[in-house]
């Protein structure tokens, strides 16, 4: 075990991925000579050489697209979109094709193929360099997506993720992409699709969040001290999404807040309370809240720090909850 | 300027009462071999409107006229190649070995029009437009990269070319030195749209220049000089030349579709001229200039075509209703826990 950067854990994904499985190749937009904006990429070029490790045209759909081809043609590939806001073209092959081929061919072909991004606000970037688009990429049948927030996870389900027969789509939270630093196994390391991870037990209230969203609602945990026992429920995989888990926590708890960054209207959130609605009503002590970004388009950053879901909104929520 | 300026050159090999024919190297096998094709593919269409008129398929569209460009492609490649058709080269599948039946069913809407792409060399008909172009591309590019001796060919209209997946696959094609074939069936329409609303270009084939690779502007009604162009492209591709674009210049001479209605927009003198100049009679008169086709064998092969296609709308119209399950049983590999109670619920309620 050793204390790694989220991003370098990514990196360690990729290099184990690749030499354990020779089809495994990454393309993006300049994932090879620099290796990354992030560097998420760096020394892939080195080891396994241009032809594994591509430098792409900017083309975010041509790349998608190419990749389903190179699925036909036998090739794991795992695509870098170089920032979120970025991966919009995608959308285009991810809908019309990705989602769809496994299908249309009556199971007969599959498409393990990996879209990975960097995502979300808060590092002071230009416009189009902050955004969350998970429910794009959740509401796309056929595609699975999983948002890690700690080095582990970051290279257990990317590590899945590749080893995935069906299309997984990986979110990976920049703002903590060189904060959060914490163990992570050498070598082969798997985390299961589908698993969300108890991040902290609790009893009052279960704060549920993935991604960059899990520091904060510690954060927020942090900051109730013994005024509220907060469980944090990291979801890590929003589909398929570990309903079990979900429910099982605010079965203990009674309450849920739900922590999303993205755009408040048909967010993940939504999707949480909506379940929790036809679920878990019974459990229920009060309503479910949700801390978000809002229906805005994403600010120049010196705003942004109103944007973003902050400790302090969350545990607002929280006692809200609790005075219900 | 709305007329095409300085065209380029058309290549071809079929002449007509005025003009000679030009010199062909294919045997008398295989160029009947490329005629039984052409009544399969022609046959096809011609039953498929019928078909949906009789309410035994749904909309389908028509290739009427375009079936020079499919099969003289096809017979132009290797076994091992791929094809990547569009909604226009439906049938271009039935060249290979999938069923009438499967295609039929496809267009029946059931699942019976599955098939596996691996068997045939056929990708799935790709419906949105030009989006099938970069799985050429990535398919070519990466069958080279593992070494494998294949190459792919990418069939779009007109319209297609305006389509920034064109671009982006026939870039990528082009970077990556991919052994494809991109062919372009120039038949001056994208529904209602003439091609000089897509592109001021003087010829689609002038955008091969962009991407690095050569162009051929070819007859497509003639069968042979598509055969020719592709197989030279295909050539180039399987010795490590890179990609080639190939212009195939028809004219849609029927709707774009059974539900489309030409009339408003379309040229009737040149629908005319497209029906009395089409690519399976002017072929069939080249064969038998050559002694190689009578009528005799003509009824042969068109009666051996229709027979398969009776079989097929047969075994089409005899598939059983899918079940629910095929709703949910191929979306994923690993399903959803919620599939199996979705399935369960539907059972339990019924349509």
């Amino acid at each position: 075990m050793s204390g790694r950067l989220l991003v370098e854990a990514v990196n360690d994904a990729l290099h184990v991925e690749m030499e354990r499985d020779a089809t495994v190749m990454v393309i993006g937009e300049d994932v090879g000579r620099a290796g990354g904006v992030f560097r998420a990429t760096a020394g892939l070029r080195d080891r396994f050489g241009p032809d594994r490790c591509v430098d792409m045209p900017l083309a975010e759909a041509g790349m998608l697209g190419g990749a389903v081809g190179l699925c036909m043609a036998g090739w794991r590939p795992v695509c870098e979109m170089q920032y979120d806001a970025f991966s919009y073209p995608c959308l285009d092959q991810l809908i019309t094709h990705v989602g769809r081929y496994r299908w249309r061919t009556g199971g007969t072909m599959s498409f393990p193929l990996v879209v990975r991004m960097p995502y979300g606000g808060g590092v002071r970037a230009p416009e189009l360099h902050d955004d969350s688009p998970e429910t794009y990429y959740v509401h796309t049948p056929g595609v699975k997506v999983a948002i890690p927030s700690t080095p582990a996870d970051a290279k257990g389900l990317l590590a899945a993720a590749i080893r995935d027969p069906d299309p997984v789509v990986i979110l990976e939270p920049k703002l903590i992409y060189r904060t959060a630093r914490g163990d992570v196994p050498v070598g082969e390391h798997v985390v299961p699709l589908g698993k969300a991870r108890v991040a902290r037990e609790g009893t009052d209230v279960t704060l549920i969040a993935y991604g960059a969203m899990v520091p904060v609602a510690e954060r927020a945990a942090d900051a109730l001290g013994r005024g509220a026992s907060c469980e944090v429920l990291d979801l890590r995989t929003l589909k398929p999404l570990d309903e079990e888990a979900l429910l099982a926590s605010v079965r203990k708890t009674g309450r849920a807040v739900v922590l999303q960054e993205a755009p408040r209207t048909l967010g993940f959130g939504a999707e949480v309370a909506a379940i929790l609605a036809e679920k878990a009503i019974l459990d229920l002590r009060g309503p479910v809240l949700r801390v978000t970004g809002f229906d805005v388009p994403y600010p120049y950053w010196q705003l942004e720090d109103w944007y973003m879901p902050s400790p302090a909104r969350v545990t607002d929520a929280v006692r809200r909850l609790l005075s219900f | 300027m709305t007329e095409l300026a300085a065209e380029p050159s058309l290549l071809r090999s079929i002449g007509d009462d005025r003009t000679p024919d030009g010199e062909c190297d294919l045997g008398d096998a295989e160029l009947l071999a490329l005629h039984r094709s052409l009544v399969l593919l022609r046959t096809y269409d011609e039953r498929s409107v019928v078909y949906h008129r009789q309410g035994r398929i749904g909309t389908y569209a028509i290739h009427w006229g375009h079936e020079a460009v499919q099969a003289g492609a096809v017979h132009a490649l290797e076994d091992r190649d791929w094809i990547f058709p569009s909604y226009r080269e439906s049938a271009v599948g039935l060249l290979r070995g999938i069923p009438p039946a499967t295609v039929l069913s496809w267009w029946r809407g059931h699942p019976a029009g599955w098939w596996n792409p691996a068997e045939f060399g056929v990708a799935s008909i790709c419906v949105p437009i030009a989006t099938q172009v970069p799985h050429a591309a990535g398919f070519a590019w990466g069958s080279r990269l593992r070494g494998d001796d294949r190459v792919a060919l990418v069939f779009f209209g007109d319209g297609a070319t305006s389509e920034g997946a064109f671009h982006e696959g026939a870039n990528l094609a082009g970077v990556k030195r991919a052994p494809l074939v991109l062919l372009c069936n120039n038949n001056q329409w994208a529904i209602s749209t003439p091609v000089a609303d897509q592109t001021r270009a003087a010829a689609l084939v002038d955008k091969a220049a962009g991407y690095g690779m050569p162009g051929i502007r070819v007859d497509g009604t003639d069968v042979l000089a598509v055969h020719k162009a592709v197989r030279a492209a295909v050539t180039r591709a399987r010795f490590g030349e890179g990609p080639t674009f190939v212009e195939a210049v028809t004219y849609r001479a029927a709707p774009h579709a059974t539900a489309d209605d030409p009339s408003p927009y379309i040229d009737p003198a040149r629908v005319e001229e497209a029906r009395r100049n089409d690519c399976l009679g002017r072929f069939e008169g080249y064969l038998r200039r050559r002694g190689l086709l009578t009528d005799e064998l003509a009824e042969t092969v068109r009666e051996e075509a229709l027979d398969l296609m009776r079989q097929g709308i047969a075994a089409a119209e005899a598939e059983a209703p899918p079940d629910p399950e095929l709703l949910f049983e191929h979306a994923l590999v690993d399903a959803p826990a919620s599939f199996e109670h979705d399935l369960a619920e539907l059972r339990r309620i019924g349509r």
